[in-house]
């Protein structure tokens, strides 16, 4: 099915990264770059909350090391786009798990696609789409809230950041319509997501 | 999630609520708003009350009327925040006696009948449906007498003791305020689960019967709630200050 071309901002310093994506891009269809920033300085942020991006495409590396794990918070604080790092360097593996993906400077550029695409539908399944029913994914951190699990040990079991992990909580319960840990165990019980004996 | 009788925008001020007042007869009130049955038991008014005005019923029976109106107000009105001249003419002890025959009222009556019901609507269902459900509700059930046990042992005794011009150094109303935990949450799990996931072995009479309870008592919880934040503690706060 054909749809209209996701709209894609781009973080990234280096023009020649920046070019050499937006090429991709107009070769494969699906998604246009709306917009590039160099960096994060000032006047950034007002940028990033004008431009309508689906998805924010940034090289960790326009924040400084200090400012680095707290780069996520920034961007969702301004924006809702899906988040996808792109990998030049050598950013730690922390860095890089609090984005909806990740991609490599080497990737093929089908790969990067398919990684855009993965994004995209991940934040769909989990947010947007009005439909009620759980999607696979909601099913799988249901049976891990269920378990008890905290969010930091969900993320790391998904290699997912935990703030998928929350949008995929609140999507949970605003389809459920189930606010509690132990309200979310008696629906996945009743509905054969597990087991009671995983709770015996 | 449980809508008011008479909608009102948040935070409405005491000219909005005037229509409840002390020459009122106690049938217009409760014509006016039948969710104030349950208040009406709890302060201990006896049906076949006649014509009897709000002042009169609460002179004979003892209670400050200003302070049941002041309940009735916060039980009709969405949103409904008590004025300081309000709040004055309130009888702090007649508030920690509603609030303690309310949670009677919650543990030894709403609670125990819902068991019962919840029991009877479970019958025809797989044994680990019941088992799992059950298990819910007994920890709500759990959750909610731990709640009510610390306002008795803690918070009252010390409300008592503010009354009693012997406050309690080690403790403060806004304490009891910043750990007032929500306890409406799980009871709205309950109602979604029954309403939505049940197996469908079950009587829909009886499911309905549940539902319309749980939507009740999630109200009436609400509101206890709100007395206890809105009224509860302003007026401790203020006798507090007195004794600085």
């Amino acid at each position: 099915m054909k749809t209209s071309s996701r709209k894609v901002l781009l973080i990234v310093p280096s023009i020649v990264v920046a070019k050499g994506l937006e090429s991709i891009f107009n070769d494969l269809g699906e998604f246009e770059v709306a917009g590039i920033l160099p960096d994060v300085g000032r006047g950034s942020e007002t940028r990033l909350r004008n431009i309508e991006a689906d998805v924010i495409i940034i090289d960790p590396c326009v924040f400084s090391y200090a400012e680095r794990a707290n780069g996520r918070n920034w961007l969702s604080d301004n924006s809702d786009a899906v988040a996808v790092a792109l990998q030049t360097g050598l950013e730690g593996e922390e860095t890089l798990k609090a984005y909806d993906e990740t991609f490599s400077l080497y990737d093929e550029p089908t790969t990067i696609i398919r990684k855009l695409r993965a994004a995209l539908e991940g934040r769909q399944e989990s947010g947007k789409t009005e439909g009620e029913e759980l999607s696979a994914r909601e099913k799988e951190i249901l049976v891990c809230v269920a378990k008890g699990m905290l969010n930091k040990e969900i993320a790391d079991q998904f290699n997912i950041s935990i703030y998928t992990v929350i949008t995929h909580r609140k999507n949970i319960t605003r389809k459920t319509g189930i606010k509690t840990v132990a309200g979310l165990t008696v629906y996945a019980l009743l509905n054969n997501l597990i087991d009671v004996g995983d709770f015996e | 999630m449980y809508k008011d009788p008479i909608p009102m925008k948040k935070h409405r001020s005491e000219s909005d609520a005037i229509r409840l007042a002390g020459n009122m007869k106690l049938a217009d009130l409760l014509d006016l708003n039948p969710n104030l049955l349950g208040v009406l038991t709890r302060v201990g008014l006896r049906f076949g009350f006649g014509d009897e005005t709000v002042e009169e019923a609460c002179r004979k029976k003892g209670i400050n009327p200003q302070t049941f109106l002041l309940i009735c107000k916060v039980y009709t009105f969405a949103g409904y925040m008590p004025s300081s001249d309000a709040l004055r003419t309130a009888d702090l002890r007649d508030i920690v006696t509603y609030l303690h025959s309310s949670h009677a009222d919650y543990m030894d009556n709403a609670l125990q009948e819902l068991a019962g019901q919840l029991d009877r609507m479970l019958e025809p269902c797989d044994e680990r449906y019941k088992k799992v459900i059950w298990r819910f509700f007994s920890a709500y059930k759990e959750e909610l007498s731990e709640h009510f046990r610390y306002e008795e042992e803690v918070v009252f005794p010390y409300v008592q003791s503010v009354l009693d011009h012997v406050g309690d150094k080690g403790f403060t109303i806004t304490q009891y305020e910043e750990n007032h935990t929500n306890v409406e949450e799980k009871l709205g799990d309950l109602k979604n689960i029954i309403m939505k996931y049940l197996p469908q072995e079950c009587d829909d009479r009886q499911v309905s019967e549940i539902l319309f309870k749980l939507y009740l008592l999630g109200m009436d919880l609400e509101k206890h709630t709100a007395i206890e934040n809105d009224i509860l503690v302003p007026m401790v706060n203020r006798l507090e200050d007195h004794e600085n």
